[in-house]
């Protein structure tokens, strides 16, 4: 049974082994690695040479005067990109919708998304230059009455830009999928509303914002599960010594002192333990999305 | 929404909404348009001004000509042109066998090889084992550190499988009985039906290839083998141009245009995505549909 499947399917193998190359040589084996968390490693003794320390690097970190600071510091740029970062995609949706001008509907949708594709790198360099203390924003603030500040040498202004400019780079993009929603919704029931004296509040409210709720639900569900994480490579951009006070997270923590300081096992055992908890949200998140909408992840 | 467009409320409405989304759009260019305004005007006149900039000030192409000579900035176009061609090659290929195994239904070890990428997404590697991996593949300071550990994305893979499985059976049937083997289908058969998804895939890897600097500046140790983006990020984001002006020119020269410089190597590294920005467009959009529903 085994084998005649084994030779029936042999190319299909053939092209498995590869794949399964790549899972196992990039995935599985730096999850095996993971094991440095309880070792105290050198590249001199290797993985297996390595003594071992048992939670000693956990008890470090959750001691640590930075533990709070950066588990404070991932939730809330998540926190705050929630709630300003998930509903602007929906808003804007919600806007183009309403547009009558087909002309004016298509451009104001691929212009909305032309910065999702811009680099990083770029995005980062142009907000750091319009940042500083003679640039772009400084000048938009005096313009208001206000004083000029150095926006990234405050640890009081790195969320607002940090989700800002994420706003302005993802807004269009994450909106497409909720404009093709809208556009699947039977103009015959807007024709009907109307005819029952629906004015536009009512047409919002009563079909629009509905007919969204799955699409709202399934989003918001997955967003859920990677409340703990905020990837590195952004705040590596933007951030600077000066600021790590709110900038500083658990991803760039463990860049910095993993492959920066040489911590490697320390490093690892911060990340050990943020993979945990994001292994359990997702699978939470995941299972709150199997009982409300009855799609699944896997 | 046809019904009741002629009243005032309603066109007064209209008018706002296009005023706001105009106003919106031109918020997102502006960036764009700053740059390029920038990188083509008069250094001196640049250094000294400050707030919003419309137009150029003056006409200079001294900061293009500073960029275009520069073998840093040229070479790191060179790498990223390779990386994104050959790194795209791989991902396709290895995309597609993943997602060619994974939509066989009947396959004895199918399930286990899913359960083998779905885990994959699911639990972090660890970036610090991640790297000493790489490093001991002995794949450290090479492309391929960046182009094989990042051979195939899980979301782009299922993405692909999804479309596979749409794909009547009875084409892939026909082709067997004409004796073509696995590869024959997925190369001659499948992948092109599957024209649109292979399109997606090759924006979003070619795209992520282009951009990306965070694993090449961990891997790439080489100045010369660093890719624009890495080249771009000590210019922009760590506002050294030095590195740039390799000794030429004089010192005065050379402060004298570094912003233009700035936004002229901006320019170079972002033209490329942008250029086949209204051609691909369609595809963007599909690929952001499959992929937004999909995870």
């Amino acid at each position: 049974m085994l084998w005649k499947d084994f030779l029936q399917n042999r190319y299909v193998y053939l092209m498995a082994v590869p794949v399964v190359a790549f899972y196992v040589l990039f995935y599985y084996v730096p999850m095996y690695g993971l094991v440095i968390s309880f070792k105290r490693y050198t590249p001199a003794l290797g993985i297996l040479g390595s003594p071992w320390v048992g939670l000693k690097y956990f008890s470090d970190f959750f001691q640590s005067y930075y533990c709070m600071r950066l588990i404070r510091n991932t939730i809330l740029i998540s926190v705050y990109g929630l709630v300003f970062g998930f509903p602007a995609p929906i808003l804007l949706a919600l806007l183009i919708n309403e547009v009558r001008n087909r002309h004016f509907k298509r451009l104001s949708q691929s212009l909305t998304y032309v910065p999702h594709f811009i680099s990083l790198v770029v995005v980062c360099g142009l907000l750091l230059e319009f940042s500083q203390i003679r640039g772009l924003f400084n000048d938009i603030v005096t313009w208001f009455g206000g004083r000029r500040v150095p926006f990234f040498q405050d640890p009081g202004y790195f969320r607002a830009f940090y989700i800002g400019s994420d706003i302005w780079q993802e807004m269009g993009w994450g909106s497409i999928v909720y404009l093709a929603s809208l556009s699947a919704i039977d103009p015959q029931l807007y024709e009907a509303a109307s005819i029952d004296g629906a004015g536009r509040w009512k047409r919002l409210t009563r079909i629009t914002l509905p007919s969204l709720l799955p699409t709202i639900v399934v989003l918001l569900i997955l967003r859920l599960g990677s409340m703990m994480t905020v990837g590195s490579e952004k705040v590596i951009l933007l951030y600077n010594s000066s600021i790590y006070e709110t900038a500083d997270v658990i991803s760039t923590f463990v860049y910095r002192k993993g492959l920066l300081e040489f911590g490697w096992s320390y490093a690892t055992a911060v990340g050990l333990f943020n993979s945990a908890i994001n292994l359990c949200l997702v699978v939470g998140a995941n299972a709150l999305s199997r009982r409300i909408n009855d799609t699944s992840l896997w | 929404m046809v019904v009741g467009g002629n009243r005032f409320g309603d066109r007064v409405f209209g008018l706002c909404n296009g005023l706001f989304l105009s106003l919106l759009c031109a918020v997102m260019l502006y960036p764009l348009w700053y740059v390029l305004v920038a990188s083509v005007s008069d250094g001196n006149r640049l250094m000294a001004h400050t707030g919003a900039l419309l137009l150029p000030l003056g006409f200079s192409g001294a900061a293009y000509r500073m960029v275009f000579n520069n073998p840093m900035v040229l070479r790191g176009f060179l790498n990223s042109v390779y990386l994104v061609i050959v790194g795209t090659v791989v991902n396709l290929i290895l995309t597609s066998f993943a997602a060619y195994v994974l939509s066989r239904k009947h396959l004895y070890w199918g399930k286990l090889i899913m359960v083998l990428a779905v885990v994959s997404m699911l639990f972090e590697r660890g970036l610090v084992p991640f790297y000493l991996q790489v490093k001991a593949l002995g794949l450290f300071n090479t492309y391929w550190s960046v182009i094989l550990a990042f051979a195939i994305s899980t979301y782009n893979m299922i993405i692909m499988r999804t479309y596979f499985l749409g794909i009547p059976d009875s084409l892939e049937e026909s082709a067997k009985i004409d004796g073509a083997n696995e590869f024959v289908i997925l190369f001659r058969i499948l992948l092109p039906v599957a024209k649109p998804v292979v399109a997606t895939m090759v924006l979003f890897y070619g795209v992520a290839r282009w951009n990306g600097y965070f694993y090449p500046m961990i891997f790439i140790q080489d100045r010369v083998k660093f890719p624009i983006s890495l080249i771009l990020r000590e210019i922009l984001v760590d506002g050294s141009t030095d590195t740039m002006m390799g000794g030429q020119g004089a010192m005065g020269d050379y402060a004298r245009i570094s912003e233009s410089i700035k936004y002229a190597t901006t320019i170079v590294a972002t033209v490329p995505i942008l250029a086949l920005y209204p051609f691909l467009q369609k595809y963007f959009v599909q690929g952001a549909m499959i992929g937004s529903i999909k995870g």
